[in-house]
């Protein structure tokens, strides 16, 4: 049985492994932080977030200053898909930001049944726009 | 307070009579943290109980609470018809009903969620302090004003009418109406002044008391106020407005008793209350159990960049939820940015009904069964000594912040009660603005742009753009012509999309605006701007999903754009901040970017301003974004070609926007390994990246790698405190530290000729 942690993260409770949700890798122990099981690159913002206006005349031009901060990318080992990014300062330690308690997950699906796609949260009705029936 | 020394045990009718003594002959009513840090509800009255147990008709309180929620509605629409200060024209108010005990019950459904959920505070103030005083007391007919976020609010500019409702003699619940009035009398025009060193450059700060007997305004304390704020008209129009619409709820919350009676309004907003509680309860259990953590890092303090830490570990055990914040930046004895707790709170809750479960009842009840836990003099948790007349920016941020760690406990259950969704935007980009209008009228205030900040990307679909603030899902932008009417800012570009600032991903950001401002007929005038995210990225995105860009303000000084005009109608091709700055076509003009922190300017007639609203951020790995989409951003002009290639890494015709299927995946397939072949495994890269502490370079406040220690620069050195010990930063006066630069420049040049 799987659980599904984010878009491109799962929890396979049977191994109790993070697995990529997009090549099935098997990243690392799902009692561990999930990043250790991917590469990390440390991306310079500017190359993102590129300067908009000219260099030469501004010392500001919608780039974040990349003596503040940085961009972690995380990607996949096997398919190089970036699961996930952290803007830091420079050095700052990354941050295990997941960290599940593996089993009362087990407990909590023993009755689910799988989800093998997540479902999308019901849209707000709008002004001027008639909803019939409910998405719940 | 610390405790006395050598404190003895008193034998009970001396102490009886010292704790009356000490009651009677209170110094100063100050804020009540008994009553300032406690955010759930209270517990049943013996009323309500009975009232409870006897059972109620599950379809009559159905049916009560749509009759509250139209009267709520009704007042809420005549506010904002009324309401003479802009934030009322576009929806920055709200209307409540709370229980006779303070609690915050209900709210006009397109209501500020957070005026709402700090009224409560100086509504239980009243009930504790003014009901029994034989000075004061509380009675049919009075109204309460306040405004001290000290003692409830998210900050200094907004107002409050809070009536009690009695019934028969009985109080039975109290009503409010709260608006962003801006003014008040500040350091600076428009009642946030980034320039406040202390609450006492912050204006009128109004502790609850009573301005409204027998359902008519106190004259005398109405000129009082007139006379402490620069715009006086302002003051009494809206104190009008506000009491009128309470009245007028008064009349239908009467009107639903005279039917139902008195039990039956009681029991419904008690158990309204109480139902939500249990349903939160329920929600949370559903979650897994665990921790997820975000860091925030703020990178302004309106006076000077410097980074700020906002630390949170969100974690569920069974029905429990704990909202962690320790770890977090230190207080500014000297800066603005700084809010006290009970606001801090009220922002939580806005953020959680704003973007995690929208479809909950707007009232504080969600926030009751949350427990949340910070450091105390942290900048979220502040003394009330500190200034906190911008404690916007920390609010942004907790409207925002449980948005992450919330999408990733949430993302794995089988049923969803909203969008999953990436950060909001969460800036106040917009003109603050004070000074003599064209009618010769003093005045001080904000622009609605503030309304147009762009919606993080979802799951499934691209954000929405400039959709409305970060603190109000109904808040609307309003018209230009109207504040043209009323000011002398002239609007020469508005309300296009910023193209290029972009919080890309497989589903990207919703884009904000730009806002070009200039000024006309007027001899005195001037604009501030309150933004951080000039050198940091402010909104985050999601699983892989980039964040916003970081913005900046521009500015044309030194021409006047009218006088250009008149030569030459032609000279400006398009009003976009990009062409205007690239380009320079105005020859004679200072250009300039700077932060979007800027304190109060004098603005001449035709010089040029412009910000714009930022991106929400992006959802998901660039890669994935469906090529189609990219051409639809380069259709609609939201994007340059280079960043669809760069960025989006999409094989295409620039012409016709006829995507190369193939090449794409290959270029992209082709990228993924280069992102595999120049990615570190995750040990090897801390090893070699992790630094013990913050670049010495680097201004930094907060925690680093251990949530215990605090560090901060105050008076210009770094230091490191004991979170459990914070003191408040002591920042230098950046004008000084300018001069104190080119001081030391003239001093090497002069060295230098010698």
């Amino acid at each position: 049985m799987n659980v599904l942690i984010t878009e491109y993260l799962r929890i396979n409770l049977d191994t109790e492994n993070y697995e990529c949700r997009r090549c099935g890798k098997v990243l690392v122990s799902a009692r561990e932080n999930y990043k250790k099981g991917l590469l990390v690159y440390d991306r310079d913002p500017r190359e993102i977030h590129k300067p908009l206006l000219d260099t030469s005349k501004y010392e500001r031009t919608y780039s974040p200053n990349p003596q503040w901060c940085r961009i972690l990318e995380y990607y996949c080992p096997q398919c190089g898909t970036m699961m996930e990014v952290e803007y830091v300062p420079p050095g700052h330690p990354p941050l295990h930001d997941i960290e599940l308690d593996i089993d009362a997950l087990k407990v909590q699906w023993k009755d689910r049944p799988e989800v093998k796609e997540v479902p999308i949260g019901p849209v707000p009705p709008r002004r001027g726009h008639h909803h019939h029936g409910h998405s719940h | 307070m610390n405790e006395p020394l050598n404190k003895k045990a008193l034998p009970k009718e001396e102490q009886a009579l010292l704790d009356s003594f000490l009651a009677d002959n209170r110094l100063f009513l100050g804020p009540d943290p008994e009553v300032m840090r406690n955010h759930s509800i209270a517990p049943r009255t013996a009323r309500e109980d009975e009232i409870l147990k006897k059972g109620l008709d599950v379809h009559q309180v159905h049916h009560i609470r749509g009759l509250i929620n139209a009267a709520l509605s009704e007042a809420f629409q005549m506010v904002n018809q009324m309401g003479a200060a802009p934030g009322a024209k576009w929806g920055d108010l709200v209307t409540g009903i709370f229980t006779n005990s303070g609690d915050l019950a209900m709210i006009a459904p397109h209501g500020i969620i957070a005026f709402a959920a700090c009224c409560f505070y100086p509504i239980k103030f009243i009930i504790k302090y003014w009901v029994d005083d034989p000075t004061v007391g509380v009675k049919d007919g009075d109204g309460f004003i306040h405004n001290d976020a000290r003692y409830g609010g998210v900050h200094n500019t907004d107002q409050s009418m809070m009536m009690p409702l009695f019934y028969k003699g009985e109080l039975v619940c109290w009503l409010s109406s709260t608006i962003h009035e801006g003014e008040n009398g500040a350091c600076e025009p428009g009642g946030m002044p980034a320039a406040a060193e202390s609450k006492y450059d912050e204006g009128i700060k109004m502790s609850p008391f009573k301005v409204v007997e027998n359902f008519q305004l106190k004259r005398d304390l109405v000129t009082f106020l007139q006379n402490s704020v620069r715009d006086p008209k302002l003051q009494l129009e809206d104190m009008k407005v506000k009491l009128h619409a309470v009245m007028r709820l008064r009349d239908r919350i009467v009107a639903i008793m005279d039917q139902y009676g008195k039990d039956a309004v009681m029991g419904t907003l008690r158990s309204h209350l109480e139902d939500v509680e249990v349903e939160m309860r329920r929600r949370i259990k559903e979650l897994p159990d665990g921790t997820t953590r975000v860091n925030a890092f703020m990178d302004s303090s309106l006076r000077e960049n410097c980074i700020q830490k906002i630390s949170l570990a969100l974690t569920v055990k069974g029905d429990r939820m704990i909202l962690d914040f320790r770890g977090s930046a230190p207080q500014f004895l000297n800066r603005a940015v700084n809010t006290n707790i009970a606001s801090f709170k009220a922002a939580l809750a806005t953020g959680l009904l704003q973007n995690i479960w929208p479809d909950l009842p707007h009232t504080m009840a969600v926030l009751s069964p949350i427990e949340i836990v910070s450091d105390r003099n942290s900048i979220l948790d502040a003394e009330g000594e500190m200034p906190q007349a911008m404690s916007l920016m920390p609010l942004f941020k907790a409207c925002v912040i449980w948005t992450i760690p919330m999408n990733k406990l949430n993302y794995s259950l089988p049923h969803r009660y909203s969008a999953v969704i990436a950060q909001q935007y969460d800036q106040a980009a917009t003109f603050i603005y004070g000074g003599l209008t064209q009618h010769g009228d003093v005045t001080g205030n904000f622009c609605s742009d503030i309304n147009g900040m762009g919606q993080g990307a979802r799951s499934d679909c691209d954000g929405e753009h400039s959709i409305s603030p970060v603190f109000g899902f109904m808040a609307d932008s309003g018209e230009h012509e109207i504040n043209e009417e009323d000011t002398p800012i002239i609007r020469l570009g508005a309300q296009r999309l910023a193209k290029d600032r972009i919080g890309f991903g497989k589903y990207r950001g919703g884009m904000g605006y730009e806002q070009i401002a200039t000024m006309r007929n007027s001899n005195l005038w001037g604009f501030m701007t309150g933004c951080e995210g000039s050198m940091f990225s402010s909104a985050q995105g999601l699983f892989g999903g980039y964040s916003c860009p970081s913005y900046q303000l521009c500015k044309i000084k030194g021409i006047n754009i009218f006088d250009e005009l008149k030569k030459d109608p032609k000279i400006i091709d398009k009003w976009d901040m990009l062409s205007l700055m690239n380009e320079q076509p105005i020859a004679g003009g200072k250009y300039s970017t700077h932060d979007m922190g800027m304190t109060f300017e004098l603005c001449q007639e035709g010089e040029i301003y412009m910000i714009c609203q930022g991106s929400g951020g992006g959802y998901g790995d660039v890669l994935e974004r469906d090529p189609q989409l990219v051409m639809k951003d380069l259709e609609e002009d939201l994007m340059s070609h280079d960043l669809a290639r760069d960025i989006y890494k999409v094989v295409y015709d620039e012409k016709t926007l006829l995507v190369d299927e193939e090449a794409t995946a290959a270029l992209r397939a082709a990228y993924r390994k280069e992102r595999i072949a120049r990615g570190k495994p995750f040990d090897q890269f801390c090893q070699e990246w992790v630094k013990p502490e913050p670049p010495a370079a680097l201004p930094y406040f907060g925690s680093w790698d251990n949530l215990q220690e605090i560090y901060a620069t105050t008076a210009g050195q770094r230091i490191k405190m004991d979170s459990d010990k914070l003191q408040g930063a002591f920042m230098l006066n950046p004008k000084d530290l300018r001069i104190a630069e080119l001081e030391a420049q003239v001093a090497a040049l002069s060295a230098a000729k010698k």
